[in-house]
């Protein structure tokens, strides 16, 4: 017994304090990531593992970590080792840019404002669509009733919020008030706001409440691929929003650790066909011409806004809509 | 008085009716409490098993023997390696000093090892992120020195002793005070020394209570999850423990790599449960 514990305690010394040397050559790297990309990465690791012996002729190992994206930017401030991450919130990697981990122009480091591949809010419904449903407009019918997570604690739902205001907006020729009264509705709809996205599934599917399931469009075709494609139908509304992805190399972190060089090849190789083949194979859509084309099938035409375009900057989004007091808590408290 | 003109009280047909009303109400009482019982707890415990099994023994071995799965397992019994001996040393001497000396403060100490009892896991977790996290004082000074507190073991490890430290000494402060110093007392004066006094006096009455408290610390330590997953850093096959690993391989959508997981943790707790038994039958004056 005594020669365990005394074992135990020497790993602990070892895996805490023993932490490899800076600037060496590094032997694995992290990749700190949102909740449900585990899948993409678990499918995209081996590959780059692999591409990163042949094109460098070194061995590379790579860590994953999955959380929520703001929980986790906020670890990394906290001292989490991340070499980079790849988040599903711009805002995210943007506070880690603000506090001087990754670089300010990060957004211009790399093609497409730093998201190797985007997707958008579209709707799940049960088999057939039994409630007929379309567009953005059927979401506020009074017979329908819908479940997605709570914007105040999911960035998946916000941009549903997001997404159905900017909609509202449209319609209504810019009118603020109209735009307001439309997100109430669809606030008043809501069965069940669960924290997270994953939570909302399974209260969708699982617990069988509600007639619409708003999320990214990825995620809707991989919950039809988990639990049946016959059972559950994609609708994609006429307008959404642009969810980007965003990358980023936590530089204070890899150049610590020696590791810049990897982690840019990282990145790198999600914007490759290689990458964006895998990428595309998970239902997100992708700005790579030729992979585009040979998935031309699997993506129904939609006009994407952008948040820029809308609400000018995230930034300006969250202060106007997100904040205590701002217009999400005055139609969510209006319900 | 004359036989037989009058029924004995037992007989009686009030009392007869009296009793039957009673039984009726004990077995319905009974009955009532063992099907909540089986419904809040058997129902859920059965059905872990029943989900885990669901798609057979293969494909529930195949889920158990998952690098991840396993890492998680090893590194939630390598944490309670780690914790437990420290907690108990740390039992130990808490409730010897409250218990054996009078000193100012002592009142504080008693209601300070208390807290972790009534502060949220997560509050712990957020404030030990707060003492130890990169931005404090404390973490970037370690910083420098190339030394990580948090999102690793030693993170894990500090927040699990931190809800975990109560247990021993709170077993053992009401026996230590009910059994008072006279033994101890009369050990030192026939010459015995502090140790031996501790070994062959003080240990031998407190031995159950304190494998009782280690047994629940254990418990507490392998279920932890909200006061560990702020500190994780949730990596993959490194800072995964067993609750954790539940959690993610829920979220993957893997229900049944979830459930074959829980199954390690409900073992763990029905061990906990049996070990407990096992003391209380042997020592029926605890509880």
């Amino acid at each position: 017994m005594k020669k365990i514990v005394l074992a135990a305690f020497g790993a602990a010394l070892l895996l805490g304090a023993g932490a490899p040397a800076r600037a060496e050559e590094p032997t694995e790297i992290l990749n700190v990531s949102y909740d449900i990309a585990r899948e993409l990465y678990a499918t995209i690791n081996p590959k780059f593992i692999e591409h990163w012996k042949e094109t460098s002729g070194k061995e590379i190992d790579i860590k994953q970590s999955h959380a929520g994206s703001s929980k986790q930017a906020r670890a990394i401030m906290q001292g989490l080792k991340a070499d980079l991450v790849t988040f599903n919130q711009v805002l995210d990697v943007q506070i880690l840019a603000d506090k001087g981990f990754v670089s300010e122009n990060w957004q211009k480091d790399l093609p497409n404002n730093a998201s190797p591949y985007y997707s958008l809010p579209a709707f799940l419904v049960r088999k057939d669509n039994p409630k007929d449903i379309k567009d953005w407009d059927d979401l506020v019918r009074e017979d329908v009733k819908l479940v997605f997570p709570n914007p105040k604690t999911s960035g998946n739902a916000r941009y549903t919020y997001l997404a159905a205001y900017a909609y509202a907006l449209e319609k209504n020729g810019g009118d603020d008030e109209a735009a307001r009264e439309f997100v109430g509705k669809l606030l008043k709809n809501v069965a069940v706001f669960d924290t997270g996205g994953r939570g909302s599934t399974t209260t969708f599917v699982e617990r069988e409440i509600g007639d619409v399931l708003i999320t990214f469009e990825a995620e809707v075709e991989n919950i039809r691929t988990q639990y049946g494609k016959d059972d559950y139908q994609r609708v994609v509304p006429s307008v959404s929003l642009l969810a980007e992805f965003p990358v980023a190399v936590v530089e204070k972190v890899a150049k610590q650790r020696g590791s810049l060089d990897v982690s840019k090849a990282y990145l790198d190789y999600l914007y490759s066909k290689e990458g964006q083949e895998i990428i595309v194979s998970f239902n997100n859509r992708v700005h790579n011409e030729e992979v585009k084309a040979a998935n031309a099938d699997r993506f129904p035409d939609v006009r994407l806004v952008t948040v820029e375009d809308v609400f000018g900057s995230w930034a300006e989004a969250k202060e106007t809509h997100f904040s205590d007091g701002g217009v999400l808590d005055q139609v969510f408290n209006a319900r | 008085m004359a036989s037989g003109t009058l029924p004995s009280v037992a007989e009686h047909p009030q009392v007869t009716a009296f009793k039957r009303r009673q039984k009726v109400k004990r077995g319905a009482l009974v009955l009532i409490a063992l099907a909540f019982s089986a419904l809040v707890m058997g129902v859920p415990v059965a059905a872990i098993f029943a989900r885990a099994f669901q798609e057979g023994v293969a494909v529930y071995w195949t889920n158990i023997v998952e690098p991840d799965t396993l890492y998680a397992i090893w590194l939630t019994v390598l944490t309670a390696l780690i914790v437990l001996p420290i907690n108990i040393v740390y039992g130990v001497a808490v409730a010897w000093l409250i218990t054996r000396y009078r000193f100012p403060g002592r009142r504080v100490l008693l209601t300070i090892i208390e807290l972790p009892f009534s502060i949220s896991p997560i509050v712990a977790g957020l404030c030990y992120l707060l003492i130890y996290g990169g931005t404090s004082v404390i973490g970037s000074w370690a910083d420098e020195w190339n030394i990580q507190l948090m999102f690793n073991l030693t993170g894990i490890v500090l927040v699990s002793l931190f809800v975990t430290c109560p247990f021993v000494a709170r077993e053992l402060i009401p026996l230590m005070q009910v059994s008072g110093k006279d033994q101890e007392e009369a050990a030192l004066t026939l010459g015995a020394t502090g140790w031996q006094t501790f070994r062959h006096v003080t240990l031998p009455n407190i031995r159950w209570a304190l494998l009782y408290g280690a047994i629940l610390a254990n418990a507490r330590v392998m279920g932890e999850f909200g006061a560990v997953s702020v500190v994780s850093g949730n990596i993959r096959g490194e800072t995964m423990t067993l609750p954790l690993q539940v959690q993610l391989l829920y979220d993957d959508y893997n229900a049944t790599g979830a459930f074959a997981a829980a199954t390690v943790l409900t073992l763990i707790a029905v061990i906990t449960l049996v070990l407990r038994s096992l003391i209380e039958a042997r020592h029926p004056h605890r509880h």
